[in-house]
């Protein structure tokens, strides 16, 4: 510190220190994209471009049943863990054994709702907690979120302002996901499926 | 061996110019693309590089802000002064937590302190996780770019590679050897004592980091190990969430061409009694290794920088050689610049002339860098201090002596004009110029046409 402050030849005053907190506390936005999306279609137009999956369903009762189909379609397994707050949908009736604990390494489907979503550029704000383990959207080849359509909102800046409000204390992880993990590395030609999910698959909920 | 040198051999590598071919203009034109999404570019270009300044200002009192609110969360801030430092402390915290495995994400702070060899030194394996930087870990080559590292390999070579270190069949599509990467390094994720990262952002509102990754493997690093150690450079404080958002709208626009990168990573403090993972403990190194030397200097600027990559995606003199040609981490024009400035001017006396001057790489810059500005300024300090050939001073003391004189001016630059319209022999071009094959070595100079510009104006204006 000593020589950061001798090089910017300044000392550290009380009055710095006030304007530095009153820049912070104001949160000023910078410079944003002027349109007015329709924010589900926005956010549906961005999730596909990202190489993700869509669907959209009235209810959460109807969950089970479009998950189910999305995987035979895929011919993925019908075993999957899941965030607590779906536990009490019933999977059995469609054929699913799911279990309500953090992902393990050997789980290939995860279930996980999202805090909310960003519009702008399709992305899932996750935060990490006793009941959101960061592992299940992690660990798992395929990630399934499931959204509440209300959660969408326009940009980031949306985003910091709900997380400001429902959680007066930051979350360890704030996590955003934008599509698949994917990898350019080799001959600058994009892969999907790098160390996370090779599938995201998003379940609207109206 | 200086970059001239390093530069010609790079020309001559026929795999290394096979593989720029592949790679040249992809990222040019997707970043062309993404801008456009962004109606009036030149206002976010404006605001982020107005919040870089901000913080480069009061660093002080944000590295300050940030110290605070980390420690609050049970965060450990560490400050080391040099390279060796890092090392030292990462050892340390290392030793401290028994640590026998760590998995790292992409780092550049890391690679300017040389961590990895340090911490296999100490003990403790260390596994890059990063597809590019673990395949440079099995070529023992460092990165070449700051993005994308592997860009001067090709297919094959990772091919080769791969069926030589994994001892398992030859794949040669790429989605195979990327699946191949993937079962490699899954079981090291989940077997690994201590994680380390770099950090794109600090967070001085609420003592974050925060890490931009494609692969995952970011997250991976800074959520299963027990211990996670993040390192970066002092100047990478951001003050507010608002702010990341719009750096968060360059970034990845201006180095990959994404609207965003798949992941973005913000880890505030230790995991909590109720969380069932993240680390339990968690400690920052806070980098300096020769920044406090452009504070409150004329390259104060260049600590805007958010190591995106354009300037060196756009550098004609990168997409001709590659980035090892450079010498040390940092490539392209940003590493012309930095290299000089961290390793001593007299350790880099190539790079501030290892471009066209096109400038390019400051149009590109995200926030605004005057790349060319600070290359020309270095070029100054290096004539200044007597650190160029005594022939070249000689030569530009006569040339400043001449052009103080107009009327010597006038008269020399007539004979040589009619000289060299003489050389070409009633051609256009000259082939070779005594003294001069630095410059006809690889292309020719246009014949005068044997009267100089002067004489040219005076003639017409009668």
């Amino acid at each position: 510190m000593g020589r950061i402050r001798a090089a910017l030849g300044k000392s550290a005053g009380r009055a710095d220190r006030e304007e530095i907190d009153a820049y912070i506390s104001q949160h000023a936005a910078g410079p944003r994209p002027r349109a007015e999306w329709n924010l589900i279609a926005r956010f549906r137009d961005r999730v596909l471009s990202l190489a993700s999956s869509i669907d959209q369903v009235a209810s959460a009762s109807e969950v089970p049943q479009a998950l189910a189909r999305y995987l035979r379609e895929n011919n993925l397994p019908l075993q999957a863990v899941c965030w607590p707050e779906f536990t009490q949908l019933d999977w059995t009736a469609q054929g699913m054994n799911v279990a309500a604990r953090p992902a393990k390494g050997s789980d290939l489907v995860g279930i996980t709702g999202a805090f909310c979503a960003i519009a702008e550029t399709g992305t899932l704000v996750l935060l990490s907690g006793k009941e959101s383990p960061p592992a299940t959207s992690l660990l798992p080849e395929t990630h399934i979120a499931v959204v509440r359509s209300t959660r969408i909102v326009k940009g980031m800046e949306e985003a910091w302002s709900l997380l400001r409000k429902e959680y007066p204390v930051m979350p360890r992880a704030v996590n955003f996901v934008s599509g698949p993990s994917r990898t350019a590395d080799i001959e600058q030609t994009v892969t999907l499926g790098a160390h996370g999910p090779y599938r995201v698959h998003i379940i609207l909920v109206d | 061996m200086h970059f001239k040198a390093r530069a010609g051999e790079k020309l001559r590598d026929t795999r290394l110019q096979q593989a720029l071919a592949k790679a040249q203009g992809k990222f040019v034109h997707t970043r062309a693309e993404a801008i456009l999404e962004l109606e009036n570019f030149e206002a976010y270009r404006d605001a982020a590089a107005s919040i870089r300044d901000r913080v480069i200002r009061d660093l002080d009192l944000y590295l300050e802000q940030f110290e605070k609110n980390a420690s609050a969360r049970g965060a450990v801030v560490h400050w080391a002064e040099t390279a060796q430092d890092v090392n030292r402390i990462v050892c340390e915290i290392a030793e401290l937590h028994g640590v026998r495995k760590a998995v790292k994400s992409k780092s550049m702070v890391s690679e300017e302190c040389a961590l990895n060899e340090a911490l296999e030194a100490a003990g403790v394996e260390v596994v890059e996780t990063d597809l590019g930087e673990y395949i440079l870990q099995l070529a023992h080559e460092p990165p070449s770019h700051i993005v994308a590292p592997v860009v001067h390999k090709t297919k094959d070579e990772v091919s080769d590679l791969f069926e030589q270190k994994h001892k398992k069949p030859r794949k040669t599509g790429i989605p195979e050897l990327c699946r191949e990467a993937r079962e490699v390094l899954r079981p090291h994720f989940l077997s690994a004592d201590m994680g380390i990262s770099g950090a794109n952002f600090l967070i001085a509102e609420t003592g974050s980091t925060l890490i931009v990754t494609n692969e995952g493997n970011g997250r991976l690093v800074t959520t299963m190990p027990r211990v996670h150690v993040a390192i970066t450079g002092i100047e990478k404080v951001v003050p507010t969430l608002e702010d990341i958002a719009t750096l968060l709208r360059l970034l990845p626009r201006s180095a990959t061409g994404q609207a965003i990168t798949n992941y973005v990573s913000i880890n505030t403090g230790i995991k909590s009694r109720d969380d069932s993972d993240g680390p339990e403990h968690f400690h920052i190194v806070l980098v300096d290794a020769g920044r406090t030397k452009l504070l409150g200097g004329v390259m104060q600027s260049m600590l805007r920088c958010i190591r995106c990559g354009a300037c060196m995606n756009h550098c004609p003199v990168y997409q001709n050689i590659g980035g090892h040609a450079y010498g040390w981490v940092y490539p392209g024009p940003m590493g012309s610049v930095l290299t000089p400035v961290y390793a001593g001017l007299e350790n880099a006396l190539d790079l501030p002339n290892a471009s066209t001057f096109c400038g390019e790489c400051a149009v590109v810059c995200p926030v605004k860098i005057p790349l060319p500005d600070l290359m020309r300024n270095l070029r100054e300090q290096q004539t200044e201090q007597g650190l160029r050939s005594w022939q070249e001073r000689l030569a530009l003391k006569i040339w400043a002596w001449t052009a103080l004189h107009p009327g010597i001016y006038a008269a020399l630059s007539r004979i040589a004009a009619r000289i060299l319209k003489g050389m070409a022999g009633g051609g256009k071009l000259l082939h070779y110029l005594p003294g001069g094959h630095g410059w006809t070595d690889g292309r020719d100079l246009p014949a005068p046409e044997g009267r100089t510009f002067r004489e040219l104006y005076r003639e017409r204006r009668r």
